[in-house]
């Protein structure tokens, strides 16, 4: 949408302000607007995507949460407890009696086994979060098994501390599906895959009614869900692609929530007494990135002075106003270990400082790859004028996302502007892809981001690589501070802003958890005055 | 798309002298078809290929390891000489096989199946809205050029021409919805009617007739009115642009006059003699523009969430689903090239020329 037309779309609702005369949903029904054409699978050994996490987080359980107030903390889930052996290898989780999957069927050991080794052997996009364990397809079955309807036994290939190994089983690819009802629908040997794709098998507060790609998904209640049924019957979420018309929807109450509305539009609900707008940071950050192919940008001086070329301040009180706050270090808010230091201010003067001793006092001239959408191209001209101000001429490439990262993978850029969202609840995630880079070489099988900008970094892959050996928790905190302190201080990494979710929910409903990551969403406590 | 027109149209012509029998011009016929649905299959292709998008990339995610990418690649065949893959592909939609969305992770044939009577609602309901009104609007300019009618048509047929649907879309929903109270949200039906009828045109309205139910067509009815009613206005301003142009034409031939002479009604010398005349050039200009409409109009179908063609066909192509693209595309293609046959039938009916 260019200026003209977003100023006449402006003057229209200035012109129309009145406030709308009201419809209303169900009180029993929960109605979302939301994107969520993401969703490319309704098997958890497979979704990867927020959407798609959201989703399983209500229709799953895993064995082991993470307490979304203090993420530090590990809760009983599905597993009523649990215990590591003294050679920090072999997991023992004990089964909660009593919880039963949509089908009826009770939920067993053996269900939370064949669940795991599923994923592990069906190897799809977030098995890694598994397999990092040692878990392979021809020794899943030996490692994790049930010796009897409520044990499962856990067998790790290396003493991993134990932290890291929990928080990866608190993801959704280690959420517990019904084996029995997967057998009934197997074919050739997939594991009932291409059958849950488009289907349910869990034991979670609600079931899945219907899905309609990038139409409709629809929940219905578990009321046998042995945490207490959920108070709303229904669960509908409608994918309104287009935010000015979620906020429509949501202010005629058409909808109970709006997911995905902009600044501007939450600008003017700001003052609205019908609905109330709800922050909740993300595990997503925003973050730019320099090349080290490129023999300007892998100078030290011109690495730091980038980290003065921005002004944090002026885009996180403008374009990033209720989607972002300013945040530095690699680790997210409400990730074990985060650092919430903000060391670097806009500051060009220092900036031209490093740059006339990286030999370049009269700047330089440097692309960067933009996604062609908001915020990033905002967020990208804001760059390209501050960097000015030192010299440095920005030229920008703005492209499709898909594209840009087809670029990103092949280390074709100069600089990317882009996002980082962690695959799961564990400081190792990040560290692993901004802090480790196992081979250099341009067919490195390992793509972390350190890779895709060439940054060579022997120690700190080392060190990244122990840390999730060390099983003392609070010697493991102090590794990921010093981690986040080397690359937030000379890296080619500058962290800007963490990702905040902003939905708006109207007055009357209540009880809706926003936790730290989109599979601790939660819908099962939502009521509706 | 002009290319394709032309070519369905004149094949049947372009054969040689001796007289063809039935036979041999329905086979020359559907040889042209399948000539033309793989020329349109190929450049598609190419085109999907050529896209600086890793496809594996839109099916795995950005975070599978490299294992997981490669064995992707190889199951999409993406290993193999480009050629191969085509001839592939070609051979897999012979026998009726679309290939898998990765958006969706459904088959193809199923999200057109579910997207194209979305579109195909709104594009009818527009273009009848466009004929109905835009017709009537061109004749009325016409005959009255240069005094006020004309000049309210043209300025309206001119905002309509100029005024992005986007913004009319959504000043529309402000307006009709938000504040006056009398058109329904956006979407297909209200929530709590979804799914009570069952899918057997796709067509909601037409689907709800079928099951009696009339409390769901009129819902339906009343979803529909807002959007065909945009997209409506859009036709209009085209055909009555149209009409008005080829009225005037008409208007000043010397068979008019002679009809006038004779003592004609005016009402008989335009809606009969004129209008007739230019029924065959109108033909095409409404297939065009109801063409046009059913490839699925994009920011209607965003603003609207209207689960259509044209939005299926977009996402799919920011993404290199390349299933899903080249199966959008032949239905658009079919669409097409259908349409083409039926206003070449109207031509012979319509046109005493061609009667023999």
């Amino acid at each position: 949408m260019n200026k003209f037309t977003r100023s006449l779309i402006g003057a229209a609702f200035l012109a129309l302000a009145a406030g709308p005369s009201l419809a209303e949903t169900p009180k029993d029904s929960l109605v979302m607007a939301w994107q969520f054409d993401d969703i490319i699978s309704l098997d958890p050994a497979e979704i990867f995507e927020f959407s798609g996490a959201e989703y399983s987080a209500q229709v799953y359980e895993r064995l082991i949460g993470i307490n979304v107030k203090d993420v530090s903390k590990i809760e009983p889930a599905v597993a009523e407890s649990w215990t590591v052996s003294e050679d920090g290898k072999t997991y023992t989780f004990k089964i909660r009696d009593g919880v039963k999957f949509h089908s009826g069927n009770p939920l067993t050991a053996e269900d939370a086994a064949y669940s795991l080794q599923r994923a592990v052997k069906l190897n799809k996009s977030p098995a890694f979060i598994l397999t990092q364990f040692g878990f392979t397809k021809d020794n899943a079955d030996q490692k994790i098994r049930a010796p009897d309807p409520r044990t499962l036994v856990i067998e790790t290939d290396k003493a991993y501390a134990p932290t890291f190994v929990l928080n990866c089983l608190t993801a959704g690819v280690a959420s517990v599906v019904d084996s029995k009802l997967l057998k009934q629908n197997e074919k050739d040997g997939d594991f009932g895959y291409n059958w849950l794709k488009t289907n349910s098998a869990g034991s979670g507060a609600f079931k899945l009614r219907q899905w309609k790609p990038n139409e409709s998904l629809t929940l219905d209640a578990n009321p046998a869900y042995w945490q207490g049924a959920p108070e709303m019957k229904r669960v509908i979420l409608r994918h309104i692609a287009e935010p000015a018309t979620q906020r429509l929807l949501l202010e005629k109450g058409d909808v109970d929530v709006a997911r995905n509305l902009k600044p501007e539009q939450l600008d003017a609900l700001r003052s609205s007494k019908e609905v109330r707008i709800v922050e909740a940071p993300k595990g997503t950050l925003w973050y730019l990135s320099l090349n080290q192919k490129n023999p300007i940008l892998a100078k030290p001086e011109v690495r730091q002075a980038f980290r003065y070329l921005i002004d944090y301040d002026a885009m996180g009180s403008s374009i990033m106003k209720g989607i972002g706050t300013i945040h530095q270090a690699f680790l997210p808010k409400g990730f074990l270990g985060a650092l919430d230091d903000k060391p670097f201010k806009y500051d060009p003067a220092k900036a031209r400082e490093l740059l006339t001793a990286a030999g370049y006092p009269d700047g330089f001239t440097v692309t960067m790859d933009v996604r062609n959408v908001t915020p990033w191209t905002d967020q990208a001209q804001t760059i390209q004028a501050s960097a000015a101000a030192a010299g440095v001429k920005i030229e920008l490439l703005p492209m499709d996302g898909k594209q840009q990262l087809t670029k990103y993978r092949a280390r074709n850029q100069d600089i990317f502007l882009g996002q980082w969202g962690a695959d799961y609840q564990d400081p190792h995630t990040n560290a692993e892809t901004f802090a480790s880079n196992p081979d250099n070489a341009d067919n490195g099988p390992s793509k972390t981001l350190a890779w895709r900008n060439a940054w060579d970094i022997p120690e700190l892959t080392k060190k990244t690589q122990a840390a999730v050996l060390e099983r003392d928790a609070a010697k493991r905190v102090e590794i990921y501070h010093e981690l986040q302190k080397a690359v937030m201080e000379d890296s080619p990494f500058i962290v800007m802003f963490q990702q905040v979710e902003v939905p708006v929910e109207r007055g009357n409903v209540q009880g809706l958890i926003w936790g730290p990551s989109f599979d601790n969403n939660l819908y099962r406590l939502a009521t509706k005055k | 798309m002009t290319d394709i027109l032309k070519s369905g149209g004149t094949t049947a012509a372009a054969r040689p002298r001796r007289p063809a029998g039935p036979l041999q011009r329905i086979a020359g016929l559907l040889l042209s078809l399948a000539l033309t649905f793989l020329g349109l299959l190929l450049v598609t292709f190419l085109i999907g290929r050529v896209v600086p998008i890793d496809p594996v990339l839109a099916a795995v995610g950005d975070r599978a390891n490299a294992e997981t990418y490669e064995r992707m690649r190889i199951e999409m065949g993406l290993n193999l000489p480009l050629w191969q893959q085509f001839i592939n592909y070609v051979a897999d939609v012979l026998r009726g096989d679309f290939g898998t969305s990765v958006l969706t992770s459904q088959p193809v044939l199923d999200d057109v199946r579910r997207a194209f009577p979305a579109t195909l609602e709104l594009a009818t309901a527009a273009i009848f809205i466009g004929v109905v009104l835009g017709v009537p609007a061109g004749v009325f300019a016409a005959v009255h050029r240069g005094r006020w009618p004309d000049h309210l048509v043209r300025v309206l047929g001119l905002v309509g021409y100029s005024v992005p649907v986007f913004w009319l879309g959504l000043v529309g929903l402000l307006l009709f919805y938000a504040k006056l109270d009398i058109a329904p949200g956006p979407g297909r039906l209200d929530v709590f009617y979804d799914g009570l009828v069952d899918p057997v045109t796709g067509v909601i309205t037409v689907d709800a007739l079928l099951a009696g139910e009339t409390e769901i067509f009129w819902n339906a009815l009343s979803h529909l009115a807002l959007p065909a009613s945009i997209l409506g206005y859009f036709s209009i301003a085209y055909i009555s642009r149209m009409t008005r142009s080829f009225m005037l034409d008409q208007l000043r031939q010397e068979y008019i006059t002679t009809a006038r002479v004779k003592g004609l009604s005016e009402f008989r010398v335009i809606w009969r003699h004129a209008l007739g005349n230019i029924a065959v050039p109108l033909i095409t200009v409404v297939a065009l523009s109801y063409a046009n409409l059913l490839e699925g109009s994009v920011l209607t179908e965003t603003v609207f969430a209207w689960p259509g063609l044209g939005l299926y066909i977009t996402n799919s192509l920011l993404n290199a689903d390349m299933n899903a693209v080249l199966g959008g595309t032949l239905v658009v293609g079919a669409v097409f090239i259908g349409l083409n046959m039926l206003s070449d039938l109207l031509y012979r009916l319509l046109d005493p020329r061609a009667k023999k």
